[in-house]
């Protein structure tokens, strides 16, 4: 069974077609990626796997598990946890407290247990904090744990944002575009980051890149789409010397 | 000392006020002001936690004020006073010492419930429409209670006086600065353990991005609604020691000038900051009874004054911070986070 | 079904003055994300200028021959107009833009549009004391008898008027260059400057038409109810924002057309219920429009961006 099976997705904005009758498959342990030129509905896809969208038609299905009619908080609960393009932290709380914040889903006691402080808020108060704590230490950013993201340089913000997104456990990790608006040898980083990611925790990623050396480095797989329909799928080697995908980015006229 | 600072402060002041109320070292009038003051505590706290920490624009905190009064002053002239509407009462009055925070508890859960009423509807509307829909609720609660003639319509509703008089015969001692002082304390504990918990620290993420938070777990309706509960259960508290304080309730008094000067206490301490809202609660009250001599010029003055206070800090008293941030030795006193 | 039609042309006619407050409301809200919660106190002194304007013209104070009350009418109106912009103006130059420039959060100018609001009320009152101004009656009152169905000249001509300044407004934002780039700001607000649009300049325009807007709602309502006080725009200001947002805020079609909405709603429901349940019954239905149509009758769903 794979981990993510997407069947006949079709999303509508007001007649316009922006994801048309998309089929994929992301299997476990699997760095995958998802390409396309300008506006061909990329990040409307990774919105209609977080269940920031309903689909118009078509499945999503998760370990299994049909998604229809989640919202993205149950989405995530699940397992499936994204960054954005444009970092949204939570830009006035600490980075320790964007790491908490996204443990909602598990804090495992009640509004009694809260206002009573009893044992077990506090409990699981402080091992959320350990927790976290800890992530923040294997990622070496716990010098930065009571810092507010807006005075942390921009890749280190791009780092906070995808340790808050590994911090709930995912089983699929979406990353919308990490290296965009990053330095070369910031880059560099973010590749190593990503591969080292990929190599410790038990888990598949999917990103979105425009950057081709992030992806054709990364990705063991790459899925094209332009129009919101899906052009061509395959190794990085192929998907480079593909017929449709050059066309695509670079007009009819260039081939 | 960091653990035990805070409430021997507060023990000493529930002290100091208990004792000058009890010996009458102030008098009703100055007792009347403490206890607008810790009343202001509790509106302008709670509607904090909506207008500040979850960054939504309610304006008609008045509304559950007003819900919160009305329950509680009916229930407690029914249960423990002879009363015209309502007949002898249904259970002993000595009761009343012990009643009375029960009675001002169900007020704040009709409150709440009402809360809940309002907030469904703004669920799938946007931006200002809360603004919206609470001042539309906050009509609706006075006009409501306006055609109810068994609780005095817009006559008003009176009698509770008698009821702190049952209090008294109890024991002879100034229970309605207990009351109040006891169910600020509390409130000022719920909205601390509150926010500074990681579901309350949901609330501000919220604020901050509300999209992010969804996709991050939050269940942000359901953070928002309770949220929002909380705030307005705390402001029906409000509402019953309210009209216990001044013994007599009138629809009018908790029109949309009530919801503003709710308004006006929160962003001139600033939004979010707890301290803030003490703070700017306790000048508030000041600031009316001060200038109570100068009659209508009050109300030109005090916009006035407040209009100039904002122009020079366009953030509040505070700003979005609590005071231990402005004085960190503090800290050593008090663990605010 | 005489008794609607009455009811309809009566409804027609509160409906017109919600409609004129609530395009104000509207219009800045589309420009500035401001509810000028002060713009129903506009109103209430748009009123208040009319009855000293009128009140001069007709010679009350002396000084000049009384003129003939229609030729009061035409020029108290426009002079009211121009002289209640100038105390929109006024108000958006003293109190809102110093704090927009200070990058206060809009929230802050919103309770400062409040302040404002007590200011004007409680400082009408302080100047010219607690007696009630009676308007002056400009225009003989004629009857029109259709049928069981009576009209006022008067009825008439607030409900043409209304009409004609929406249609006015209407192209204004449609087809002037001001217009134009008042729909370019509720747009995008941060494309408009790069376009070289001076924003503030259309900040002013827009509290022009909105407070003349208003100032004509004061000066009808005067008319129509000609006992002047200074808490009239405070009810009348409220429910002409909620109506605004029934419309959809930010489009003034809506806000045309929630003004008559809330209007008709107010008196229907006098009609068949006593006084006392107008505002819970008309709120009411207002939420349940707002519940089913979230973002109001004329507004548009936004899809927002990730």
């Amino acid at each position: 069974m794979n981990l993510l099976e997407i069947k006949d997705l079709t999303q509508l904005f007001s007649g316009i077609c922006a994801v048309s009758e998309l089929n994929l498959e992301i299997g476990h342990r699997q760095l995958v990626g998802l390409i396309g030129p300008n506006g061909a509905g990329k990040t409307t896809v990774f919105n209609l796997v977080s269940g920031f969208y309903k689909p118009t038609r078509g499945e999503i299905i998760f370990e299994g598990r049909n998604l229809a009619g989640l919202k993205p908080h149950q989405v995530s609960a699940l397992g499936i946890t994204r960054t954005f393009q444009n970092i949204r932290l939570w830009k006035e709380m600490s980075v320790l407290d964007n790491i908490l914040v996204a443990q909602h889903f598990q804090l495992g006691y009640g509004l009694g247990n809260l206002f009573f402080r009893t044992s077990r808020y506090l409990e699981r108060e402080s091992e959320m904090r350990c927790q976290a704590l800890e992530l923040l230490e294997i990622f070496k950013i716990r010098e930065y744990a009571d810092e507010t993201p807006g005075n942390l340089p921009y890749g280190m913000q791009r780092k906070v944002e995808i340790v808050r997104a590994l911090s709930s456990g995912p089983k699929l990790l979406l990353l919308d575009e990490p290296a965009a608006g990053l330095q070369s040898a910031d880059v560099n980083e973010l590749i190593e980051l990503i591969k080292w990611i990929f190599e410790q925790f038990d888990i598949s990623i999917w990103m979105i890149e425009h950057q081709m050396k992030v992806v054709m480095t990364l990705c063991s797989h790459i899925s094209v789409i332009d129009f919101g329909r899906l052009i061509a799928q395959g190794t990085p080697d192929e998907i480079q010397n593909n017929h449709e995908v050059i066309k695509a980015y670079l007009g009819d006229d260039n081939v | 000392m960091k653990r035990l600072s805070v409430p021997v402060l507060l023990l000493v002041l529930f002290a100091v006020l208990m004792g000058l109320a009890w010996f009458e070292v102030i008098d009703v009038y100055l007792q009347t002001i403490l206890l607008f003051m810790g009343i202001n505590v509790i509106i302008s706290s709670s509607l904090n936690l909506v207008n500040g920490n979850m960054g939504e624009f309610s304006c008609g905190h008045a509304g559950f004020i007003a819900v919160g009064a009305y329950v509680s002053s009916v229930l407690s002239v029914a249960l423990f006073t002879k009363s015209r509407v309502f007949g002898a009462p249904l259970l002993p009055p000595e009761w009343a010492a012990f009643g009375f925070p029960v009675i001002l508890i169900i007020g704040g859960l009709a409150a709440a419930l009402t809360g809940l009423l309002v907030a469904i509807p703004s669920f799938r509307t946007r931006d200002d429409y809360l603004a919206i829909i609470t001042i539309a609720a906050n009509y609706i609660i006075i006009t409501t209670i306006i055609n109810i003639d068994k609780i005095g319509g817009a006559r008003g509703f009176m009698g509770m006086r008698r009821v702190i008089f049952a209090m008294e015969d109890f024991a002879g001692i100034p229970w309605m600065i207990l009351w109040v002082f006891i169910f600020m304390v509390l409130t000022l504990v719920i909205i601390r353990r509150y926010m500074s918990s990681t579901y309350g620290k949901g609330v501000e993420a919220i604020r901050q991005d509300e999209v992010a938070a969804e996709i991050m777990s939050v269940n942000t309706n359901r953070v928002k609604l309770i949220t929002f509960m909380l705030s307005s259960g705390l402001a029906g508290i409000a509402g019953g020691l309210y009209a216990h304080a001044v013994g007599y309730v009138n629809p009018k008094s908790f029109d949309l000038l009530k919801s503003t000067e709710a308004l006006v206490m929160v962003y001139l301490g600033g939004m979010g900051s707890l301290t803030g809202s003490i703070l700017s609660a306790v000048l508030f009250t000041l600031l009316l009874e001060l200038l109570r001599p100068l009659q209508i010029i009050k109300w030109v003055a005090i916009p006035l004054l407040l209009i100039i206070i904002m122009q020079f800090r366009p953030e509040g008293i505070m700003g979005h911070r609590e005071l231990s941030d402005i004085f960190p030795k503090l800290k050593k006193f008090y663990k605010f986070k | 079904m005489d008794t609607l039609f009455q009811n309809l042309l009566n409804a027609l006619q509160w409906g017109s003055f919600y409609s004129l407050i609530a395009l104000g409301y509207t219009l800045v809200y589309g420009v500035l994300r401001l509810i000028n919660f002060a713009h129903g106190d506009i109103v209430m002194v748009g009123a208040y200028i009319a009855f000293f304007i009128a009140s001069a013209l007709l010679g009350v104070y002396g000084g000049i021959p009384a003129l003939p009350g229609w030729v009061v009418l035409a020029l108290t109106i426009p002079i009211t107009m121009v002289l209640t912009s100038v105390v929109g103006v006024t108000l958006e130059r003293i109190a809102y833009r110093p704090l927009r420039r200070k990058g206060a959060n809009r929230l802050y100018v919103v309770i400062t549009a409040l302040m404002a609001g007590l200011i004007l009320e409680n400082g009408n009152l302080l100047l010219l004391g607690a007696s009630r101004k009676k308007f002056p009656e400009l225009i003989d009152k004629v009857v029109y008898q259709f049928g069981p169905v009576s009209v006022t000249n008067l009825k008439i001509g607030v409900i043409l008027t209304s009409i004609l300044s929406f249609v006015i407004l209407h192209m204004i934002i449609t087809r002037t260059k001001a217009g134009m780039a008042m729909r370019a700001i509720s747009y995008d607000k941060f494309a408009v400057p790069l376009m070289g649009i001076p924003i503030d300049q259309i900040i002013v325009f827009t509290f022009i038409l909105g407070s003349s807007m208003a100032g004509l709602a004061g000066i009808l309502f005067a008319l129509s109810y000609p006992i002047l006080d200074p808490y009239m725009g405070i009810s009348i200001g409220w429910k002409a924002f909620i109506a605004a947002v029934v419309g959809g805020i930010g489009d003034i079609r809506g806000a045309f057309a929630g003004g008559f909405i809330l209007g008709i709603t107010e008196i229907m429901v006098v009609a068949f219920f006593p006084s006392s349940y107008r505002d819970l019954i008309s709120f009411t239905i207002l939420l349940l429009i707002l519940t089913v149509k979230p973002t109001g009758l004329f507004g548009m769903p936004k899809t927002t961006k990730i």
